[in-house]
C-alpha cells in the first residue's frame, strides 16, 4: 500500500487543504483504490509556499503547488502505475553543505573516540607525513581564506610566517567571536573541538610553530570548557606533546580568555590582550607574521577556518577547491537571522545566491512580509538590497556591493525595518566597543552617532548627510584598525541604497517604516474598531483606553511609539502616520 | 638578519627619495622637504599611531598609511597631499576639535600647543561637529602636575613616557572608545599614585592637558611686596634650555644674560645653584669618602640630588635608603644658607627673604616641602621652585627685550660656582664632579685631567672603574627611571647574597639626559637636543679656570666663616636630611 503525505502545516486544514483532502479520498474510494493508497495529513515536509505540498511513499515523489484538478493525474500516474508526473514533482535544492559543521550535534564532543569515529585526526596525520611545504602546497590548493572576516588566504599567511626565521612561533585560535548574532564559531568550539585543534595543530606543522594558544572569549564558558577537555585527552593521548604520531614534531596548546572586548578581535589588539596588556591595536608593519606574540613570528587563525583545514587534509585541498566559486572556495557559515522563516546557522557553499539562502534555506521572510535587504558582515558590513540577491556569494562579489563576508551575519530586513535605525544599532555597537585609540574611531563614531539619532529624532538637517559622509570617509582612511576602518558600513551602504530614506527622515521628518518613534503617530480609526481590546492589552505604557464594546482611543501623550498595537490590530483600525 | 644597512629607493611626491631601510615615510618625506604633518607624534617616542593625521598614500595600497610609523619600501610611490587626503586630514582634527575645549586664550599652553598650531596651519576656522565636552574634573592634588583630563587628546605621550621611558606606571589610560581617559590606574588621584613628579608627562603633552603648577602670579606677589627681600637662584640646567624660547639655538649658555633679566623681573639678589652643586660635592663627596677609605656607612653610596629619584627610591627601593647620600640637593642648600649664612651676612631678617628656585624640574615643586629639614633655616628654606617654562614666560610678561640685555655677573657668597657646579646639569655631571673632588680627597693631589668622558653622553646605564691611586673605585650612571632598575637590582642582589659590591658609588637622575633632559625644560625634547644643551654646560666647564668644587674660593670661605668643613655639626643642621621607606598601595 502506497501512502499520500499531505503537508499541513499550520495542523488546522484550511479550507484549500481539506477540500483537496476531501476531493482526493472520495477519488480513490469512487476508483477502488482505497485499500492501495491512504492519505496522511503530517505537518511538514520542508517545503513552505508552495501551495498544496503532497510527498507519495515508498517512491518518495515530492509533488507542490496542487490543484483539485491534478488529484485524477496523480492517482493514473503515481498511484496506479508507480510513475513521476514531472510537471508535479518539485525537486528541492538542497542548498546546505556541511563541512565546518560537519560533526556538530552528529558526535559527542567530548569524546575522541567520536571524532576519531569520523576520521578524526587523519587529516593531521596526513599533513605529518606531508611535510609543512606540502602542506602549505595543499592549502593553496585548497584556496581557503580567513573566515574571520577579513579573508586573506590561508595559505599565504601561513607561507609568510613559515618563511620568518625564529625558533619560537605561534599559531593563535582567535575565538573571540564578537559580531552581534554570530555564533558560527562557538557552535564548533563547543560541538566538534578536535576539527579546530587538529586544524591548528596543521597550521602549527606548516608553520613551524610548537604552541598553540586558544583565545576564547569568557562568556563562552562551554567553549572553553570542551577545548580545555579536548586539550587535556590529546595529551593524555599523545597526539600533542613531544614527537606527535613519530613525526618529531612537539607542540602544545594553551588557553587565554578574552574579557569581552570586541576590538581584542583585531589581530594586534588580541595579541596585547594575552600579553596582559591594554587591549589596543598597534600599527601595522610589523606585522604578527614577523612579530607577533611576545615578539615572535604568529599566525592567527579564524575558528571556522581552522576547522577547515582538518577538512581539507582529510579530503584533499584539490576536492575542497572545487568547492564553491573561483577566490572563494569551500563553505560559509551564516548565522541568519532577523526577519526569516527559519532563523539559525546554515553552511553553504560558496557560489550560491543570496536568494537561495534567503528563500531556500530560510524559508522567505516571516510572516511573508516584502523583503526590504539583508545585512551582511556584521557592524562592518553592509545592507545589500533585493536588487542584488542573485549574486554569488564570495568575497569580492559582496564586497562590490558595498558588504562584506564577515564573519557570517546575515541579518533579513523587510518592509518594517528602517535603514536609519539599522545603522544606529550598528554604529552604537562601534562606538561602545572602539577602543578609544584613534582618532577617527573614537571621535568619528560617536558623531556620527549622535547625527543619526538627530535624523530618527527628526531633528536631521540636509547638511547632515554631508557630515555623515565625510567623517565616514575619515573613519575608513584614518582609522587604525580594522573596526574603525569598517565602523561606517553600515551607515555608507544603507546612504548608498536607500538615500531616499534618509532623505524621509530629514526633509519629510517621516520615518517611512514606522521605526522611529518620534516620526510616527498613531491613531484609532473609530469606524473599523471592533473594540476587541487587543490593542490596549499590548500597550506597553497604558496609552489606550476604552470599554469593550466602546471604542478605543491612544493618548498622544502616553504613547511611546512602540507600534505594537499597529502589529496586532487585526482589523486595520490602528493607524500609522 | 644582516648588520649591514640596505638603502631603499622610493618616490615621494615624484621627487626621488633614497634612505636606509627602516625609515618611515616620514623620516624620508623630510628629506626631499616635504613635511606630511603630525599631531600625536613626538620624536622622543615610539609613534603610537593614534590621531590619524599623518595618513599618506601608496600607489597599489588599498589603504591610506600612517606615515609616522611605516618604513618606506623599495619602489613605493607615496603621495602626502592630495584632495582627498587633505581633507581626511581636516575632517580628523575637526574631530579632534569638537571633543576639545576650545578656550585657549585661558589654557596653560596658549601659543605654545601642538594642536592650536596645526589647526591654525590648517585654517580651521569653524565648529561644524557638535561640541562633546566630558565632564571631568581636574586633578590638582600633586601641587606639581596639574592633570586636565578635558584638554587631553588621547596621544598617549605621557603614557608612554610614564610606562615606558620612566618606568613609573602613574599614568594610564582608563575606560574606552570615546570615555577613555588619562588617569592613574584604579582611577585615584595622582598624589596617591606611584607620581614621582618628574614631570615628563607634562613636558611631552602636546596640549594643556598635563602642565606644570604654573606659580608664576605667586612669584610676581612675592617680588612685587615690598616687604620682601626676593633671592633668585637658577639651576645648571636651566641656563642651556632657556634660550629656546626666545629663538636661541639650542644650547646656548645664557647664565650671564639670565643673571641680569633676573634682576629686571625685580629680584633683589641673585644667586646660582651651580653654587649649591659645588657645596654639595663638598658634603657628598665628603661622605663618600668617609664611608669608601674610613667604612663609615654603607656602600655603594648613591647621589640625591634629583628628587623624583628620591621620591621613586622612597616608594620602590625602601631597603636601600642607608645607601642614600644625605645630602640635600643643590638649591635646598642654597635656600638654607641665603636665610641663615647671607642674612646674618648682610643683616636681613630671614623672615622677609623669599627665596625663587629656577629648576628645570617640576618634582623640586614638591621638594621644597618634602619634610622638615627642608625648614632648616627656621622657614621654608626655598619659598617657590619654578620650572624653566615658567622663567620663560615671566621674562615674556616682564616687557624686556631679553636678548639685548647686557650681561651681568650673579652676586657675591652663595653665586660663584667652578665647572664641577655647572655639569650637575647633565647625566653624569654630578659623578664626574664628585670624582674630581674625591680624587682630592683621597690622595690630597689634584688630577691633571678632570675630564671623565666615560660617565657622559646619553647611554641609559655607564658602568666603569677608575683607579685613584691604585684603589679601583667602580661606579654606575643612571638617567631615566627605567635604566634605574638594572644598577638597584644588581646591588639589592649582591646586598641579599652578601656578594662584593658592584659599585660603589652610584649617580641617578630621574630624567633622560639628567637635569638637561627634565620635565620643567622647553618642549619638544629629543636626544639630539639633549646633547646640545649638555654641550652648552660641559664647553662652560672646559673654559673655566677653577673647575673642581673644593678649589671654589666662595665655598671655602663659607666653610671658614660659617660651616667650618663638610660634615660638620652645622652642614648636618643646614645641608643634610633624611629618607622614610612609603611602599606603594600598603596602608
Amino acid at each position: 500500500m502506497k501512502r499520500i503525505l499531505l503537508q499541513d502545516t499550520s495542523g488546522t486544514l484550511k479550507k484549500e487543504l481539506r477540500d483537496f483532502y476531501v476531493a482526493l479520498n472520495s477519488h480513490l474510494r469512487d476508483n477502488g483504490l482505497s485499500e492501495k493508497a491512504q492519505v496522511v495529513l503530517v505537518a511538514d515536509i520542508g517545503i513552505y509556499n508552495k501551495g498544496i505540498v503532497a510527498k507519495i511513499l515508498p517512491e518518495g515523489f515530492v509533488y507542490a503547488g496542487l490543484k483539485n484538478a491534478d488529484i485524477s493525474l496523480i492517482v493514473d500516474k503515481t498511484i496506479v502505475a508507480g510513475e513521476k508526473v514531472e510537471a508535479l514533482a518539485f525537486e528541492k535544492k538542497n542548498c546546505q553543505m556541511r563541512i565546518v559543521l560537519r560533526n556538530c550535534g552528529r558526535i559527542d564532543p567530548e569524546s575522541i573516540e567520536d571524532y576519531a569515529a569520523q576520521d578524526g585526526y587523519q587529516g593531521l596525520i596526513a599533513a605529518l607525513a606531508m611535510g609543512p611545504e606540502k602542506v602549505i602546497e595543499e592549502m593553496k590548493k585548497a584556496g581557503l581564506r580567513g573566515r574571520g572576516g577579513a579573508g586573506f588566504p590561508t595559505w599565504m599567511k601561513w607561507n609568510i610566517t613559515r618563511g620568518v626565521t625564529g625558533d619560537t612561533k605561534y599559531i593563535i585560535c582567535n575565538g573571540d567571536e564578537g559580531d552581534p548574532g554570530a555564533y558560527m564559531d562557538r557552535s564548533v568550539l563547543e560541538g566538534d573541538p578536535h576539527s579546530v585543534i587538529e586544524g591548528m595543530m596543521i597550521g602549527g606543522f606548516a608553520i613551524g610553530a610548537g604552541n598553540g594558544v586558544f583565545y576564547i572569549r569568557a562568556e563562552y564558558p562551554l567553549a572553553v570548557e570542551r577545548i580545555q577537555k579536548a586539550i587535556d585527552v590529546c595529551r593524555s593521548r599523545g597526539i600533542i606533546g613531544k614527537n606527535i604520531f613519530g613525526s618529531g614534531f612537539d607542540f602544545d596548546i594553551e588557553i587565554r580568555l578574552g574579557a569581552g572586548a570586541f576590538v581584542c578581535g583585531e589581530e594586534t589588539a588580541l595579541i596585547a590582550s594575552i600579553e596582559g596588556l591594554r587591549g589596543y591595536p598597534r600599527p601595522r608593519p610589523p606585522f604578527p607574521s614577523v612579530k607577533g606574540l611576545w615578539g615572535k613570528p604568529t599566525v592567527i587563525n579564524n575558528v571556522e577556518t581552522l576547522a577547515n583545514v582538518s577538512y581539507i587534509f582529510l579530503k584533499g585541498g584539490e576536492a575542497f577547491g572545487r568547492i564553491g566559486i573561483e577566490g572563494s572556495t569551500g563553505t560559509k557559515v551564516f548565522a541568519l537571522t532577523g526577519k526569516v522563516k527559519n532563523s539559525g546557522l546554515v553552511e553553504v557553499p560558496m557560489g550560491i545566491t543570496l536568494r537561495e539562502i534567503v528563500f531556500e534555506v530560510g524559508g522567505g521572510v516571516f510572516q511573508n512580509k516584502a523583503i526590504k535587504a539583508i545585512q551582511t558582515g556584521g557592524p562592518s558590513g553592509g545592507v545589500i538590497p533585493e536588487e542584488h540577491f542573485d549574486t554569488p556569494v564570495g568575497y569580492e562579489n559582496l564586497q562590490k556591493l558595498g558588504s562584506i563576508m564577515g564573519s557570517g551575519g546575515m541579518i533579513v530586513l523587510d518592509e518594517n525595518d528602517c535603514v536609519v535605525d539599522i545603522s544606529k544599532f550598528y554604529l552604537g555597537f562601534c562606538v561602545d566597543e572602539s577602543c578609544g585609540k584613534c582618532v577617527p574611531c573614537r571621535i568619528g563614531g560617536t558623531q556620527m552617532l549622535a547625527i543619526l539619532r538627530k535624523i530618527s529624532e527628526g531633528k536631521g538637517e540636509p547638511e547632515d548627510l554631508v557630515k555623515l559622509n565625510q567623517i565616514a570617509q575619515a573613519m575608513q582612511k584614518a582609522s587604525l584598525c580594522g573596526l574603525g576602518q569598517t565602523a561606517a558600513n553600515p551607515v555608507l551602504s544603507t546612504m548608498k541604497y536607500f538615500e531616499a530614506e534618509y532623505r524621509a527622515h530629514i526633509v519629510d521628518k517621516k520615518c517611512p517604516s514606522g521605526k522611529c518613534a518620534s516620526l510616527v503617530a498613531y491613531s484609532i480609526n473609530k469606524e473599523r474598531c471592533t473594540a476587541c481590546g487587543m490593542c490596549a492589552r499590548n500597550c506597553p505604557v497604558n496609552a489606550i483606553s476604552g470599554e469593550r464594546q466602546s471604542k478605543y482611543t491612544i493618548d498622544m501623550e502616553k504613547c511611546i511609539g512602540c507600534g505594537n498595537c499597529y502589529e496586532v490590530c487585526k482589523f486595520g483600525a490602528v493607524i500609522r502616520q | 638578519m644582516s648588520t649591514v644597512t640596505t638603502k631603499v629607493k622610493a618616490v615621494i611626491n615624484g621627487i626621488a627619495v633614497e634612505t636606509d631601510q627602516g625609515t618611515t615615510i616620514l623620516e624620508a618625506a623630510r628629506k626631499v622637504q616635504v613635511n606630511i604633518p603630525t599631531l600625536c607624534k613626538h620624536a622622543d617616542l615610539a609613534p603610537s599611531a593614534g590621531c590619524g593625521i599623518c595618513i599618506v598614500k601608496a600607489k597599489g595600497n588599498r589603504k591610506m598609511l600612517r606615515a609616522c610609523c611605516t618604513p618606506i619600501e623599495n619602489g613605493m610611490e607615496i603621495t602626502t597631499h592630495d584632495p582627498e587626503i587633505v581633507q581626511t586630514r581636516r575632517t580628523v582634527l575637526e574631530l579632534i576639535l569638537s571633543n576639545h575645549p576650545t578656550d585657549c586664550l585661558v589654557c596653560g599652553r596658549n601659543n605654545n600647543c601642538e594642536l592650536q598650531k596645526i589647526c591654525a596651519d590648517f585654517g580651521i576656522h569653524d565648529d561644524r561637529f557638535a561640541r562633546m565636552l566630558p565632564d571631568l574634573p581636574i586633578d590638582r592634588s600633586t601641587g606639581t602636575i596639574i592633570l586636565d583630563p578635558r584638554k587631553c587628546i588621547k596621544c598617549g605621550r605621557c603614557i608612554d613616557a610614564c610606562q615606558n621611558m620612566q618606568d613609573v606606571w602613574a599614568l594610564s589610560f582608563i575606560d574606552r572608545g570615546f570615555k577613555t581617559r588619562i588617569s592613574p590606574a584604579g582611577d585615584i588621584k595622582l598624589a596617591e599614585s606611584p607620581c614621582v613628579g618628574c614631570g615628563q608627562c607634562s613636558a611631552h603633552c602636546p596640549t594643556g592637558a598635563i602642565i606644570e603648577n604654573d606659580e608664576t602670579q605667586k612669584v610676581w606677589e612675592l617680588i612685587q611686596n615690598p616687604d620682601n627681600h626676593c633671592v633668585v637662584q637658577i639651576a645648571p640646567a636651566v641656563r642651556v634650555a632657556v634660550g629656546e624660547g626666545f629663538g636661541y639655538p639650542v644650547g646656548t649658555n645664557l647664565t650671564k644674560k639670565l643673571y641680569a633679566i633676573l634682576r629686571r623681573l625685580g629680584f633683589k639678589t641673585v644667586f646660582d645653584t651651580n653654587f649649591g652643586a659645588d657645596l654639595t660635592i663638598m658634603e657628598e663627596g665628603s661622605e663618600f669618602v668617609e664611608r669608601f677609605t674610613k667604612g663609615k656607612g654603607e656602600l655603594p653610596l648613591i647621589t640625591s640630588c634629583c628628587p623624583a629619584w628620591v621620591d621613586y627610591l622612597e616608594k620602590y627601593y625602601g631597603d636601600m635608603i642607608d645607601l642614600f647620600s644625605t645630602a640635600k640637593s643643590p638649591h635646598e642648600m642654597v635656600g638654607a644658607l641665603t636665610k641663615t649664612y647671607y642674612a646674618q651676612q648682610q643683616k636681613l631678617d630671614p623672615a622677609k627673604i623669599k627665596v625663587v628656585s629656577i629648576m628645570p624640574c617640576t618634582a623640586k615643586k614638591h621638594e621644597i616641602n618634602r619634610n622638615e629639614d627642608m625648614s632648616s633655616s627656621g622657614y621654608q628654606d626655598v619659598d617657590v621652585s619654578l620650572t624653566t617654562r615658567e622663567l620663560i614666560r615671566m621674562i615674556k610678561q616682564a616687557g624686556v627685550n631679553f636678548k639685548d640685555l647686557p650681561d651681568e655677573e650673579a652676586d657675591q657668597m652663595l653665586g660663584e660656582y667652578a665647572g664641577a657646579g655647572t655639569i650637575f646639569g647633565a647625566t653624569g655631571g654630578v659623578m664626574e664632579a664628585a670624582l674630581r673632588t674625591a680624587y682630592f680627597a683621597i690622595t690630597g693631589e689634584n688630577l691633571t685631567d678632570v675630564n671623565f668622558t666615560a660617565v657622559r653622553g646619553l647611554q641609559g646605564v655607564k658602568e666603569t672603574t677608575v683607579n685613584v691611586k691604585g684603589t679601583d673605585v667602580r661606579i654606575a650612571v643612571a638617567h631615566g627611571l627605567k635604566n634605574v632598575k638594572y644598577v638597584m637590582d644588581k646591588v639589592r642582589q649582591a646586598r641579599e647574597k652578601k656578594e662584593p659590591l658592584p659599585y660603589h658609588f652610584i649617580e641617578v637622575m630621574a630624567c633622560p639626559g639628567g637635569c638637561v633632559g627634565g620635565g620643567g625644560q622647553p618642549y619638544m625634547v629629543t636626544d639630539d637636543i639633549r646633547r646640545q644643551r649638555a654641550k652648552g654646560l660641559y664647553d662652560e666647564d672646559a673654559g673655566l679656570k677653577i673647575r673642581c668644587s673644593h678649589e671654589n674660593a666662595h665655598v671655602q670661605k663659607l666653610y671658614k666663616d660659617f660651616l667650618e668643613k663638610p660634615l660638620s655639626h652645622k652642614s648636618h643642621e643646614l645641608l643634610h636630611t633624611k629618607y622614610v621607606a612609603r611602599p606603594l598601595y600598603i596602608k
